[in-house]
């Protein structure tokens, strides 16, 4: 039953002249869950989003949406079937209100004098607030600068743009990476009601704590291969962390601080 | 004791129960901003508290030589409204990000477009306006294909053009007029009835008659008013102002302008046509450059090669002094406007007081330095959480 997985990657490589960047990589997203993707520094996760992103193409192997090959020419390809993306840098324009932030690229018109196409802000800040407050934030007025906004916030409406112009599948780049433990609880609140909702979604971190809470599956990479890939219930979160390598280093170290040094 | 104890627990655990319902009708996030702060972070701020001053200032030292009469009005206006034109391009395409120090260059280049072919190559004056437009908004176009197409930073590749467009003007006026003037087309925008139409003197006589004729305004001897119309300049400075001052604000255009500037990696992940974007602001800063250059030579009867020379920093200053973002992202076309106005009143002003006119030049590059301090500060706190 392909249908069962909204997302694959089969065997997937990426080179990059001599680089091997992912090896071999396999990854299946089912419909409606969280699945995490870990990897240390260097381990392909950046290359591995932007291949469903559809900013690179593999060198090797398969791509598949919702069963059918694809080869993305544009992120804009895979935006149109429904993979959104949210980088770290969020596509956030800080000195413009959130509203025009919110619809930005997408900006909502109307005809002044039956003519004049303008933009309705009514429509857009009526909007944007109602979205972002099913998703648990409420703007004072969408017409403030989302400088103001805290990082946390910044988040959340990145993930609610891309949510309300129809994502199917949201691929969050270490949304959590910046930000307090108050804030990623909110973001981790905001993938669950996403989840909720229907929407898959590939969480990039290298954080199992914010991980492990959330997620349904976990793929581990490593130099650019795939380590596995794991549901919850078969793993414990030591277990994840000692295949990150984080663990036994940090054991090590613990070790090494404390006068056993092998 | 333990009743007491208990009925105090009762007592604090309903008062914790009852303070966040005190407050939630509405959002306990929401802070009263005063009129005051808002005004604050209206980018033409600046701009319009450094009109008034200038006002105020002339107000006093000229209040009675007639720089506040009619025609002295009129006189200061239209040196505001010719940098006006250039002004509100230059706004659009800062806004955006970028530069173009070839405007000034470009006014006299169009300029020679305009004279040379009636003059010399017989061509009606109709068509070579359309042909310097033309040609203007081509290399308009060049610039900003250059700029997106290399990436290289838009000071340089247009400092270049200031250069080429100035050299080209020299070449074309002294190849062709024997002189770094070409005149003697004044006769042929009098003899053209739509091109004059457009770019020439002044409208609106009939008000100006019929006041002067109430006695509103003062006469000359002759018993024709003192000012005859609204110079054209006027007209084409607020149809422009009007047109692009609602393109950036209400338009999805408008929405791309500040999207770009304010981070051009963001606009094109949320699909933006960067470069579209650019190109046709490069576009537009040469048409501004080619009117100006145009209402010139229809004012003054002939074209020169050194016609707007230094034009392109006097319309940067009056955008900054606008209040836009050198970086981009953030300004205004009303901020522009009034910054050229600034410009207009204390140039002409100058002339009405005691002071020596060569003071002019100091007293704009301090109202430059404030309006960045100025503006700096603004936009630190509008950006901020505080």
């Amino acid at each position: 039953m392909a249908d069962e997985y909204i997302l694959e990657l089969d065997n997937v490589s990426k080179f990059f002249g001599t680089v091997i960047a992912l090896q071999g990589v396999t990854l299946r997203l089912k419909r409606g869950e969280v699945h995490c993707l870990l990897g240390d520094n260097g381990a392909g996760k950046s290359t591995l989003i932007k291949t469903l992103a559809g900013v690179h193409q593999p060198s090797s192997g398969e791509y598949r949406v919702e069963g059918q090959a694809v080869r993305f020419g544009s992120p804009r390809e895979a935006l149109d079937r429904g993979i959104a993306t949210v980088y770290q840098d969020l596509a956030l324009v800080p000195l413009m209100s959130v509203a025009r932030n919110f619809f930005a690229g997408r900006e909502p018109r109307r005809k002044l004098f039956g003519v004049i196409p303008v933009i309705d802000m009514n429509y857009a800040n009526e909007t944007a607030r109602e979205k972002l407050a099913e998703m648990g934030i409420f703007v004072r007025d969408a017409g403030q600068a989302v400088g103001t906004m805290s990082g946390g916030e910044r988040q959340c409406l990145a993930i609610a743009r891309a949510i309300h112009f129809g994502a199917k599948v949201l691929i969050l780049d270490e949304p959590t990476a910046a930000l307090g433990v108050k804030q990623s609880c909110n973001v981790l609140k905001l993938i669950h009601k996403a989840r909720e909702r229907g929407i898959s979604v590939i969480f990039i971190t290298h954080n199992v704590h914010h991980a492990y809470p959330i997620a349904d599956s976990f793929t581990l990479l490593n130099r650019g291969q795939s380590m596995g890939t794991f549901a919850k219930s078969d793993i414990s979160k030591e277990e994840v962390l000692d295949m990150m390598a984080g663990g036994t280093e940090i054991q090590s170290l613990v070790d090494e601080l404390e006068g056993r040094a092998a | 004791m333990s009743a007491i104890n208990e009925s105090v627990t009762q007592m604090i655990q309903s008062q914790r129960a009852q303070a966040p319902q005190a407050t939630k009708p509405s959002d306990e996030r929401v802070r009263k901003v005063s009129p005051w702060r808002i005004l604050l972070e209206r980018p033409e701020l600046g701009s319009i508290a450094g009109t008034v001053l200038v006002f105020v200032f002339f107000g006093f030292t000229a209040g009675g030589s007639g720089m506040f009469a009619l025609d002295g009005v009129i006189n200061w206006a239209q040196v505001a409204g010719y940098l006006g034109i250039l002004a509100v391009g230059a706004c659009l395409l800062m806004i955006a990000g970028e530069f173009d120090l070839s405007m000034g260059s470009m006014i006299g280049f169009s300029g020679v477009l305009v004279a040379i072919p009636p003059m010399y190559l017989g061509w009606p004056l109709w068509a070579a306006v359309i042909f310097s437009f033309v040609a203007s908004m081509a290399l308009g176009w060049l610039n900003g294909y250059l700029v997106v197409r290399t990436k290289l930073p838009s000071f340089i590749v247009t400092l270049a053009f200031m250069f080429i467009l100035r050299g080209l003007t020299l070449v074309l006026s002294t190849g062709f007029a024997n002189s770094t003037i070409v005149s003697g087309v004044g006769d042929k925008f009098t003899s053209d009835p739509v091109i004059s139409a457009l770019f020439s003197g002044t409208t609106m006589h009939w008000l100006f008659t019929a006041l002067a004729g109430m006695n509103l305004i003062d006469k000359l001897p002759s018993g024709d008013p003192v000012v005859g119309g609204i110079p054209k300049v006027l007209l084409w400075w607020a149809a422009m102002a009007i047109v692009a001052g609602f393109v950036l604000a209400r338009t999805r255009f408008g929405n791309w302008i500040y999207m770009v500037g304010g981070d051009s990696n963001a606009a094109k992940n949320v699909g933006v046509p960067v470069r579209r974007v650019k190109i046709s602001l490069f576009v537009l800063t040469a048409f501004c450059a080619c009117l100006f250059g145009v209402l010139q030579v229809a004012d003054v009867g002939s074209a020169a090669a050194d016609r707007g020379l230094q034009k392109e920093f006097e319309a940067i200053i009056a955008v900054v002094i606008g209040g836009t973002l050198l970086t981009g992202g953030f300004g205004s076309v009303i901020g522009a406007c009034f910054g050229a106005l600034i410009f207009g009143v204390v140039q002409i002003g100058i002339s009405y007081t005691n002071i020596d006119s060569d003071w002019y030049r100091v007293f704009l590059g301090g109202m430059l330095l404030l309006a960045v301090l100025f503006n700096h500060y603004i936009r630190s706190r509008a950006a901020s959480n505080k």
